[in-house]
């Protein structure tokens, strides 16, 4: 009960006091799901420069990276959408410094970075709290059904987030749009290729709508 | 050997998160795949998460999770409502979870009526093909 009034309070006096101008869109995701190349594309788009390094290893991003003040206008330029820009680490239920030997990694290198990414996956998790909305991050090459992607959007879904879920690397053969939808018919779910920019215009255009 | 743990709805029930979390990640890090009755709360899975890497060291590399519902399609209504209150004052006992150390279990393929468990091969290349819905080949 006591646990309740608390939560009750936390929540009433967030939504009072929260600054409208410090609006935090965070990216989650599983590993390798291009939150970082997507952070990239918003911030190169409408701020002319990256956020963040991206690489094929997964579990780059171990720290959260915030780009603040980022300003999106709607396709007709008239109406704007002020966010800071939350880059999180990639949720995982497991990591293995053995995977990044296999990268080509040195057994030093490898262990300091599995160490860094349980404290991302960490990190990622507490920080749920403080998002006002979220764009969910998934390769739609990949199983939608994993527990990972479940737990995130149920977590979101208990919070009372607005979620967008974004479907990337549809510019692979393997993408699969209609399964991440059959996966999660309650959520918008946009097709993009954050690398390419492709779709990204109809990204922004359904993040108003999540987001308004 | 893989074994498999069924772990009873009633014996978390009265548990706090913190409590149950640790019981379950206990279980899996004596290398034991775990059939929980029943599901944790949204906020538990996360927490489970949690806790897991900060478990993580040279033996225990995390673990797989996998939840199935039977109530994907949550019926609505004046039965839903009905569900939701038991599920709310009794817990989630429908459906089962099952966590695998990241050591034994290599993958759990999930659609949301079946589950694949695939164990991993062991080193000397004897044991450990893969088996399916909790059940493993020999």
């Amino acid at each position: 009960m006591l646990s309740f009034m608390k939560d009750f309070l936390s929540r009433y006096f967030k939504g009072v006091f929260k600054n409208k101008k410090n609006i935090k869109l965070g990216l989650y995701g599983p590993p390798n799901g291009g939150k970082s190349t997507l952070a990239n594309k918003i911030c190169t788009d409408w701020l002319g420069e990256e956020m963040s390094s991206v690489s094929n290893v997964a579990h780059e991003t171990r720290e959260i990276q915030i780009k603040e003040q980022i300003k999106v206008k709607d396709k007709k330029g008239k109406k704007e959408l002020a966010f800071n820009l939350v880059d999180t680490p990639g949720i995982a239920t497991k990591i293995d410094y053995e995977e990044f030997l296999k990268s080509g990694m040195k057994e030093k290198e490898a262990k300091k970075r599995a160490k860094e990414a349980t404290k991302g996956v960490i990190d990622a998790i507490k920080w749920l709290d403080d998002m006002d909305g979220v764009v969910v991050v998934l390769d739609s090459t990949k199983d939608p059904y994993s527990q990972v992607n479940i737990t995130i959007v149920g977590n979101l879904a208990a919070r009372n987030i607005p979620v967008l879920i974004a479907g990337n690397k549809i510019d692979l053969k393997k993408s699969d749009l209609k399964k991440i939808q059959a996966a999660f018919p309650q959520y918008k779910v946009v097709g993009i290729s954050a690398k390419y920019g492709k779709n990204i215009q109809d990204f922004y255009d359904q993040l108003f709508k999540v987001m308004k | 050997m893989v074994t498999l743990q069924f772990v009873p709805y009633n014996e978390i029930a009265s548990l706090t998160s913190v409590g149950r979390i640790r019981l379950l990640l206990n279980i899996a890090k004596e290398n034991k795949i775990v059939l929980l009755q029943g599901r944790l709360k949204k906020e538990e899975e996360a927490e489970l998460i949690q806790a897991t890497m900060e478990e993580i060291n040279k033996e225990f590399k995390g673990i797989e999770l996998a939840v199935i519902d039977p109530n994907i399609n949550r019926s609505e209504g004046f039965s839903g409502f009905k569900e939701s209150l038991v599920n709310g004052l009794l817990g989630n006992r429908s459906g089962m979870t099952i966590i695998g150390p990241a050591s034994v279990v290599k993958d759990i393929k999930k659609d949301p009526r079946k589950i694949e468990l695939l164990t991993k091969e062991k080193k000397n290349g004897k044991n450990g093909k893969n088996g399916r819905n909790g059940k493993r080949k020999k």
